[in-house]
């Protein structure tokens, strides 16, 4: 369970280029919950990722991730309780490393790295298994350099990386915005099975509105830094790209601005 | 004259594989943890100064070596915590720590230069002995250093210092604590680069606080001389650790050959510095030259 009170980030406080990138957020989810995050530019969408992920400290607010209150831990403590795609495919995987390293690099996410080797040989029939799951051939290519697998492939594995230990939270940063339409469709419906069969709590960033109603059981809407819409259930269910856009008209008095949410 | 030549070849295997010793320990910055430390001047004339002294005071060589290896981390450990902690730019750090070194260094001998008067100690390595005993002492470290890199990379503590000269993005969302990687490598890097200094100053029968300058661009000489011979062959971590002692032995070989040749010594650190700025660049503007002709071909077609 994620709970946010009252966080609030500011980047260049104190300058004429002050930016309120959270106003004063507060945001409860429960255990299983699969949130899409849909806003226009500079909604604070991703600075609402960095602020749980903690690539910074908050001016405000507290963080509290099944109880733990995580507001003051370092970024690489925190790790513990998370599990992160990010939306460059070379952000999430260490390239000069190979497959079943990196696999190995995050099965040890929030354990004591010791000098035991690396990679025991049950963990490689492991990794072979749910690598085999990916369906993308790379269960015979464990000692294959990431580098050189293509970007949706590299996202498949982040977020096996991601979600292995079952981390008590998933973030995903519009994690399939670098990919072309074909191979992001295939990623997303890889996270569905994911987060599905690991009953992981989900937060999803998607600038794709449609993406944003038929993935997860709910939806919350960014404007300048602050949620303004918030559905669940049945009534998420129902929704279409139209009512989404009228909502977002009412509840922020401005069109929403994100050419590429349109386009898309 | 050629028999001559000849002659200075065991020689200049024996300071090249030194010098390859301590390219291995500027390859743990450089290329595994994506630093470019010049905490190195400093620290090889370190781990000479401290190794000689001790030396000196009549403390046994291995515990002596020991020694050195340890004063070099307390060096990498100065410009980790520069790096980390005070988030001074890693090279800013290393100059800095170069600076505090050459006091240290000249404090540690009391004065620019101490010699050790060879014939008054059983050294291991020495330019007194015959060269193939030297040669067989060196051989028998670096295989050992290599060894224990080898497992040390292979290790879960190991990959995650890998991880953050890969990634650091990657590195902290899987919980690694990068500053500490880091300060780590920094400080095994030195410690393996005083080692070579102390090597160094044994070999050569003395300590000079001048001795360390430029010892990174040798060290990165080193470095690109090995993995052009190596990274067709193998990409094997000890095979690549190897072509760096190799590329150590051959820079010193060609150092070696120019100066037998009468080349002006004066100019020598000046045409090293130029062949590494020139292999440094080749990678860079070969990507540049090929990406021109691309846009060109399809502005033809």
């Amino acid at each position: 369970m994620l709970e946010l009170h009252h966080i609030t980030k500011k980047f260049n406080a104190g300058t004429v280029n002050e930016k309120v990138a959270l106003n004063d957020v507060s945001l409860r989810l429960n255990d299983g919950d699969f949130v899409t995050v849909i806003g226009g530019n500079g909604a604070g969408k991703s600075t609402l990722m960095n602020a749980i992920a903690g690539v910074w400290p908050l001016d405000d607010g507290q963080v509290i991730v099944d109880g733990t209150n995580i507001t003051a831990m370092p970024e690489h403590k925190r790790a513990k309780f998370l599990g992160r795609v990010f939306q460059d495919p070379n952000m999430g995987t260490a390239a000069d490393m190979q497959i079943d390293e990196n696999l190995a690099l995050a099965n040890r996410r929030g354990k004591r790295r010791g000098l035991a080797w690396s990679i025991t040989a049950k963990e490689r029939e492991v990794y072979k298994s749910l690598l085999a799951q990916l369906d993308l051939g790379l269960e015979d290519r464990l000692t294959s350099k990431v580098g050189l697998l293509s970007g949706g492939q590299r996202q498949a594995i982040t977020l096996l990386m991601a979600s292995m230990n079952k981390p008590n939270l998933l973030l995903l940063d519009e994690h399939t915005a670098a990919l072309d339409p074909k191979t992001a469709a295939k990623v997303l419906k890889l996270t569905d099975e994911i987060v599905t069969q690991n009953q992981l709590t989900t937060l999803m960033i998607t600038h794709n509105m449609k993406d944003a109603i038929t993935h997860g059981n709910r939806l919350i809407m960014m404007h300048h830094g602050r949620i303004i819409f918030d559905i669940a259930g049945e009534e998420k269910r129902k929704l279409t790209v139209e009512d989404l856009l009228k909502k977002f008209e009412e509840c922020s008095g401005a069109e929403f601005a994100s050419d590429r949410a349109l386009l898309s | 004259m050629f028999l001559n030549w000849l002659g200075t070849l065991p020689g200049a295997a024996a300071q090249g594989i030194i010098w390859g010793i301590m390219a291995i320990g500027v390859y743990i910055t450089y290329k595994i943890l994506d630093i470019a430390d010049l905490t190195v001047d400093g620290s090889i004339c370190t781990g000479g100064a401290t190794f000689t002294m001790l030396l000196l005071a009549g403390l046994p060589i291995p515990l002596c070596l020991l020694i050195a290896f340890l004063a070099g981390t307390l060096c990498g450990l100065i410009t980790g915590i520069f790096h980390t902690f005070l988030g001074i730019p890693a090279i800013l750090a290393g100059i800095l720590t170069q600076l505090i070194l050459w006091s240290v260094n000249l404090k540690i001998m009391g004065r620019s230069n101490v010699a050790i008067p060879g014939r008054n100690f059983d050294l291991w390595v020495s330019a007194l002995l015959p060269s193939w005993q030297s040669l067989l002492v060196l051989i028998a470290i670096i295989a050992v250093l290599i060894a224990i890199l080898y497992w040390f990379f292979g290790t879960e503590f190991g990959t995650s210092l890998r991880a953050t000269g890969n990634n650091l993005n990657m590195s902290r969302a899987q919980g690694i604590n990068t500053d500490w990687t880091k300060i780590f490598g920094l400080a095994f890097s030195n410690g393996v680069v005083g080692l070579a200094g102390a090597l160094l100053f044994q070999y050569q029968g003395g300590s000079d606080v001048k001795k360390g300058q430029g010892a990174i661009v040798i060290g990165l000489a080193a470095i690109i001389i090995g993995d052009a011979i190596v990274s067709k062959i193998s990409q094997n971590f000890a095979v690549r650790l190897l072509g760096v002692v190799l590329g150590g032995i051959i820079y010193f070989f060609v150092y070696q050959t120019v100066i037998f040749l009468g080349f002006d010594s004066d100019l020598l650190k000046m045409l090293s510095a130029i062949v590494v700025a020139i292999f440094l660049g080749l990678p860079y503007l070969k990507k540049k030259y090929f990406a021109s002709k691309k846009r060109e071909g399809k502005r033809n077609a």
